[in-house]
């Protein structure tokens, strides 16, 4: 009797210890077998905001297939969505049920670090050691505590999109290096009767990166670094930045009735302004290359007297002189998604993969060894500034969440509009931070 | 039960009953008839019901229950906060410029559509050339989808665009505003816009309103020796009441949800800085784009409740008379 209750004793600590090495198999840290791989056919749906037909759409279509072609027990469907559907309503209520896409869209920051608290990504550190080595730095952007969540596939700087034979004809001679030198070529540019700077204050966010520029020389990194983390701007330095943005927006170097300009996609935007010769610069990120061809009348005349320099520097700001502004897009794979996602995203941020993607103009690729595909002189002194920055800050609204960014970016547009001041950004920064 | 059991109907239990049983056939066949009429209405109303609460009473449910929440939209909501969304929004400028916003547009559509509207309608149900591609023309802005009319709006209202040019070149150059920039002018702006939209539709109730006036009335006016003008005001124009009163109940309760038009012609800074936003683009703004899911929904649930209190004391105090009109008249 006692022998055989031990038996049973045994038994049941041996069925136990089974499970559990089944269920640590199965668990968060999977990493499968070789031979399990590509086993047995699965379906992997994807959301991307590549939606409006053209180059970008047409090249995931072809990376589908490519990955299915060498992989045939793997299907994938697409899904393209507008961004603004994809990011606030799709994707969130998608992710509360229990059947997500597999893989989807992802900008990093705020917003990536609430889905992995309500444990909706899967960690794939240890899958993708390669591939971050190989991205560097940039691939940061899509970690939460030092945990890789995902892999972006496209990212850049932002910086000052130029028309270069209005600044030869205003007599300025090289691109402004400081704000001194931005304030001279803003007078010197509407000498001759030309709109300095044309800015989408329409789109708020066109707008509001105006201070993010100013708080990226205000503050020191550090102090971003932690803000972005714990949402805690009692630093002076984001007031700092709202009063330089004042004294800027004070020297009028923006078009008449700014406020209601779109930022992009038709010509009477600010791209519009820019493309078709009727404003002289614009800040914007890498993307615009190829949002002004679209908005520019006369594509040609574009493509000579398109220049791009980097953000001046503030002389004796706290702020990195080489710190810049910037952000991209990148791809995470649901907590529960099959670890062929995994494979797919490591093929989409593999060096050929994205030359063709660098290839097709619509942004500028991660992967070492796709810069050949680069050809434009504006994308490529992008690229050289992009490599050359000290520190990469992932744009604010980003960064903070939407809710805070949202806040932050309805606060700054109040300034621009002339009824805001610095110092009620930062009170309605700190305001829905708690919301 | 006949069919199987044939050998007892020549017995003659069914055909030939007693007069007891005979009575209480009859209650019976009332009871089954009853009883069909029953499964009628439930099986006729069941599929409307089940759409209804599905679709719109669980989904209200919903709303009243995550509005308590402090809630993102990432996870299940579990911080609960009580009525502290309410208190937030009523403590934000931006959703008081929404209200007001929302009061501008309810009066303005009321004051200037309706006597436009009546105008109209009473010049087009007099006969003349041209009569139906006139009546056509009116009705063409309320069938444009709202966004077809935002957008091509915002082109013509673009600065240096169609609406200045055309100020300008009539001489009126000094009438021209930032139309959809200046802070102040742009609810007004909107309004006009709205108007433009919606006030085919007015007319075309009033018109079906006019068909129903008996001729036989203007024409004893007429006799009387009363002018047209008379004939419009003493005859016609409270004969309209019951069609001018469900028209002003729906104006008012489509400019309280007005999105659309508001959403596509006014840029976003504009609307967040309060001199655009309406609730329901307010709502919009901060349940999906400030990722403010709890809150959202309190917005929603504000909406409903102006909304249906709203269109509770308008039944209450000026459809009253119409309704009890029609039951009436039908129970004659």
């Amino acid at each position: 009797m006692a022998m055989k209750r031990r038996a049973g004793a045994v038994l049941a600590l041996f069925l136990t210890s089974a499970l559990l090495v089944t269920a640590c198999g199965g668990g968060e840290d999977e990493a499968p077998a070789e031979s399990e791989l590509y086993k047995n056919p699965v379906t992997l749906t994807w959301w991307h905001n590549a939606s409006q037909d053209g180059p970008g759409k047409t090249y995931w279509e072809k990376v589908a297939k490519d990955f299915s072609a060498l992989h045939p027990t793997v299907t994938i469907q697409i899904e393209a969505i507008e961004t603004n559907q994809l990011q606030r309503t799709r994707l969130p209520a998608a992710l509360l049920t229990s059947d997500p896409p597999d893989i989807f869209q992802a900008w990093g920051g705020g917003e990536m670090r609430e889905q992995v608290e309500a444990d909706y990504l899967k960690d794939i550190t240890d899958q993708v050691k390669t591939e971050v080595a190989n991205i560097g730095s940039a691939a940061e952007i899509w970690q939460v505590d030092g945990k890789q969540y995902g892999l972006p596939f496209r990212m850049g700087i932002e910086g000052i999109w130029y028309n270069k034979d209005m600044f030869a004809k205003a007599g300025i001679t090289a691109p402004p290096t400081t704000f001194e030198e931005l304030n001279e070529a803003v007078t010197k540019l509407k000498a001759i009767n030309v709109v300095p700077i044309a800015l989408g204050a329409g789109d708020k966010w066109p707008a509001a990166h105006w201070w993010y520029n100013f708080a990226l020389r205000a503050c020191s990194v550090d102090t971003l670094k932690k803000a972005s983390v714990d949402l805690n701007f009692d630093d002076p330095c984001f007031v700092k930045a709202g009063q330089d943005l004042k004294t800027f927006i004070d020297t009028k170097p923006f078009q008449a009735n700014f406020i209601a300009t779109p930022g992009q996609n038709d010509p009477t935007s600010a791209n519009g302004l820019l493309a078709n010769g009727k404003a002289a610069m614009e800040l914007m990120g890498d993307w615009n290359r190829g949002t002004l061809e679209t908005a520019a009348e006369d594509p040609e005349a574009l493509k000579k007297f398109l220049g791009w320099f980097p953000v001046p520097a503030i002389s004796g700001s706290a702020g990195d002189p080489k710190a810049a502004l910037g952000g991209g897009d990148g791809f995470s794979c649901a907590k529960n998604a099959p670890a062929e996602c995994v494979e797919f995203l490591k093929y989409i941020v593999s060096p050929e993969v994205q030359k063709g993607y660098a290839e097709t103009g619509t942004g500028l690729p991660v992967a070492k060894g796709a810069e050949a595909g680069i050809t434009d002189p504006a994308l490529k002194s992008i690229l050289e500034a992009t490599s050359g920055a000290t520190y990469v800050q992932l744009w604010l609204d980003t960064a903070f969440g939407s809710t805070v960014g949202n806040a932050m970016n309805d606060a700054i547009v109040a300034i621009f509009a002339g009824n805001g001041s610095p110092e009620q950004v930062v009170s309605a920064m700190k305001a829905a931070a708690k919301k | 039960m006949t069919s199987t059991n044939p050998t007892l109907n020549p017995v003659g239990g069914a055909d030939a009953p007693p007069a007891g049983p005979r009575a209480a056939r009859r209650s019976s066949s009332r009871a089954a008839e009853a009883r069909r009429k029953w499964y009628e209405i439930i099986g006729l109303t069941t599929p409307a019901i089940v759409v209804y609460v599905m679709f719109v009473l669980v989904p209200m449910g919903f709303a009243v229950y995550y509005s308590l929440f402090r809630w993102r939209g990432v996870g299940p909501p579990t911080e609960f906060v009580g009525l502290d969304n309410y208190v937030l929004a009523f403590q934000d400028p931006i959703f008081l410029d929404a209200l007001r916003n929302n009061a501008i547009i309810v009066v303005g559509s009321l004051v200037i559509q309706g006597p436009i509207a009546l105008g109209v309608a009473l010049l087009l149900n007099r006969r003349f050339r041209g009569r139906t591609g006139f009546r056509l023309l009116v009705f063409v802005p309320y069938v444009l989808a709202e966004v077809t009319v935002g957008i091509m709006w915002k082109l013509l209202l673009t600065g240096g665009g169609t609406v200045d040019a055309l100020l300008r070149s009539l001489g009126l150059g000094g009438l021209v505003q930032a139309w959809l920039a200046d802070l102040d002018v742009v609810i007004w702006t909107l309004l006009f816009v709205l108007t433009w939209k919606y006030v085919g539709f007015a007319i075309i109730l009033l018109l079906a309103g006019l068909s129903n006036v008996p001729p036989e009335l203007t024409e004893a006016a007429a006799i009387d020796g009363a002018t047209w003008w008379q004939t419009q005001r003493h005859v016609t124009l409270p004969l309209l009441g019951p069609t001018i009163r469900i028209w002003m109940f729906l104006s008012m309760i489509g400019s309280l949800q007005v999105f659309d038009v508001i959403w596509v012609t006014s840029v976003p800074a504009v609307r967040s800085l309060g001199a655009s936003a309406t609730m329901a683009t307010y709502m919009v703004d901060n349940g999906f784009f400030a990722r403010l899911w709890g809150y959202g929904n309190a917005v929603a649930v504000i909406l409903f409740v102006i909304s249906f209190v709203a269109a509770l004391l308008f039944q209450r105090f000026l459809l009253r008379r119409d309704i009890e009109g029609a039951i009436t008249g039908r129970a004659n």
